[in-house]
């Protein structure tokens, strides 16, 4: 549905993106992943003929971009990051004006119009003017003017950008709703989200395409086994560091233990564990065999987080931070 | 061009949902009704004035009221022109809603075509006020409308170009205020050039004093279509439209 190849756009003094290449298939969801200011908004405005591509070619169902753009424009819906609203309009007359943009007429605008309202939820606000609604209800009306004309392609930038994270999970909800029937690029830098409503990513950093793969294969290749946390305390006085590692490399499964800080009295080791081994219950009962306290015992999966980071480095700490309270408010 | 006409009425639409509109068809109707009733308070003194003298000079109400207001009416339109262009383009710039045009299936003459008419019916609803008085001389009076024709087709020629430079300022940045002030300079610019060839008469001040915008619309006043002028007009929007198209292009090149 969509063909990118070497797709690169150059501004005075940078290169925004830079050779990217990807392909999406018919129907499927696709999450475009990176950090701030990584590419993902130029790539997506190139996609949409809003800007030009410096070099390279996109194609959206067999149309070029440069080529065939009003071709192009007719195929895709598109949500910029804030949604393109005029404030002085109500919604239905707003959405009646973007469907005869695109074409519609009629009896078949009417019908469209009507569908998407009930499809974003916005029926209950059918009259009121753009400017006074709330962030969500924006937001949704955005996703809405995008659908208007049935488009094969949607293409959304960051569209839980901004909200609560009930309108966050609803509008998801809605994108995962809406992925039978299109063709869906979304962009965000928030993780979970991918792994939430995705079934693709493109990651990318720096506009350099990072990897590009689904997301259940990503978190195999970047994880291999199992890795689980744990904490020990001393149950009384200090605690032998050495000793409750080397009494934790025994357990059997075991491949690896690293200590990855420790106190006087308690110690939290990252252990290693073979692939296909479960040894929760064994270490448990070392510990406490021992005569040591087990504080904290917990499988660490590595989410798509680690995995973003290893693959775009350092750069993206500060996105991986934006994203955690995010996670932690859901 | 079913397209430009969708933008237009949107546009029409965002005009009058604002106050924008209402403030300028008031302002516009005060200033025009304060010309208005000068002239024809000094029309109707001067005609009594003869008539106790015992004299008859023929008074004509095409050449001593109409003519003059219309000639008022292209120099106060230059005052309007930039509050009615300025927020064309960069509000949209500004709000991001040009994103939604430029992704639409819309071609880029359409959008501006679009804006252009809106701007267009817009000053033409200034016009409707000057109507309004002119009715009157009608309704008491019985002035030839065919001149009064040719004057509003030179007001709305005159309008057509400075509103295509308009539209034109209005996509070189965000912020309204700097397009409205740059049109506005441009407005003013167009109408002083004129005042250069009647101090010098060198061949610079001559060129120079053809591009004033006020003075090509002397021969419409009179009541004569002259179509050295009307090319005039013809040309500004032309080229104010062209600049705009090439400047919207340049837009997704640079930005």
């Amino acid at each position: 549905m969509i063909k990118v190849t070497d797709l690169t756009k150059r501004y005075a003094h940078t290169v925004a993106v830079d050779q990217i290449s990807f392909e999406v298939a018919k129907g499927q969801i696709v999450g475009f992943l990176g950090p701030n200011g990584a590419g993902k908004t130029t790539t997506m405005r190139m996609l949409t003929c809003f800007l030009p591509p410096s070099a390279g070619t996109a194609t959206v169902a067999g149309f070029d971009v440069l080529e065939q753009p009003l071709e192009v424009k007719k195929r895709i819906g598109y949500l910029p990051e804030t949604p393109p609203i005029y404030p002085e309009m109500e919604t239905v007359e707003y959405l009646r004006f973007v469907g005869k943009l695109k074409g519609l007429s009629g009896a078949a605008l009417q019908k469209r119009v009507d569908y998407v309202c009930e499809r974003c939820a916005v029926a209950d606000v059918k009259t009121k003017l753009l400017g006074k609604l709330s962030k969500g209800y924006r937001q949704r009306v955005g996703l809405a003017q995008a659908i208007i004309h049935n488009p094969d392609v949607l293409i959304l930038d960051e569209p839980t950008a901004g909200l609560d994270p009930k309108q966050i999970n609803e509008t998801r909800d809605l994108i995962k709703d809406l992925a039978g029937e299109h063709t869906i690029i979304l962009s965000t830098h928030i993780l979970p989200e991918v792994e939430q409503t995705c079934e693709q990513v493109i990651i990318i950093n720096k506009g350099k395409l990072v990897a590009t793969d689904s997301v259940r294969n990503l978190q195999a290749r970047a994880r291999g086994a199992e890795s689980v946390v744990l904490e020990v305390a001393g149950r009384t006085g200090p605690l032998d560091v050495a000793l409750v590692q080397h009494r934790l490399q025994q357990v059997a499964g075991v491949s690896q233990v690293r200590c990855k800080r420790h106190g006087e009295s308690q110690a939290v080791f990252e252990i290693e564990t073979e692939k296909g081994q479960l040894v929760r219950g064994d270490l448990a009962r070392a510990v406490v065999q021992a005569g040591w306290d087990l504080n904290e015992l917990r499988p660490s999966a590595m989410s798509l987080e680690e995995i973003f980071l290893q693959l775009t480095g350092s750069e993206a700490a500060g996105v991986a931070d934006k994203a955690a309270p995010q996670e932690v408010l859901q | 061009m079913r397209n430009a006409w969708v933008i237009c009425r949107k546009e029409l639409g965002s005009y009058f949902a604002s106050p924008v509109a209402y403030l300028l068809l008031f302002m516009f109707g005060m200033i025009f009704g304060y010309f208005f009733w000068t002239a024809l308070r000094f029309f109707v003194f001067e005609g009594i004035e003869m008539q106790m003298r015992g004299q008859s000079m023929p008074m004509n109400i095409n050449e001593q009221i109409i003519r003059p207001l219309l000639s008022n009416v292209s120099v106060i339109g230059l005052f309007f022109i930039p509050m009615i262009t300025m927020r064309l383009f960069a509000e949209e710039k500004r709000t991001g809603t040009i994103e939604l045009l430029a992704t639409s299936p819309v071609t880029d003459l359409e959008i501006i075509v679009g804006k252009w008419l809106a701007a267009l019916i817009m000053y033409s609803c200034l016009l409707l006020f000057t109507a309004l008085n002119f009715a009157f001389l009608f309704r008491y009076g019985n002035p030839d409308w065919k001149p009064l024709a040719i004057g509003y087709l030179g007001l709305l020629l005159q309008a057509g170009g400075l509103l295509a430079i308009g539209t034109f300022i209005s996509t070189l940045t965000k912020n309204q205020i700097i397009a409205g002030a740059a049109t506005f300079g441009v407005c003013i610019l167009l109408w002083v050039v004129g005042w250069m060839g009647e101090f010098e008469m060198s061949t610079w001040s001559k060129v120079l004093s053809y591009f004033s915008v006020v003075s090509h619309f002397e021969s419409f006043a009179r009541g004569v279509l002259e179509s050295k002028d009307a090319i005039f007009y013809a040309a500004v929007i032309f080229l104010g439209l062209f600049f705009t198209a090439r400047s919207m292009e340049s837009l997704r090149w640079r930005s």
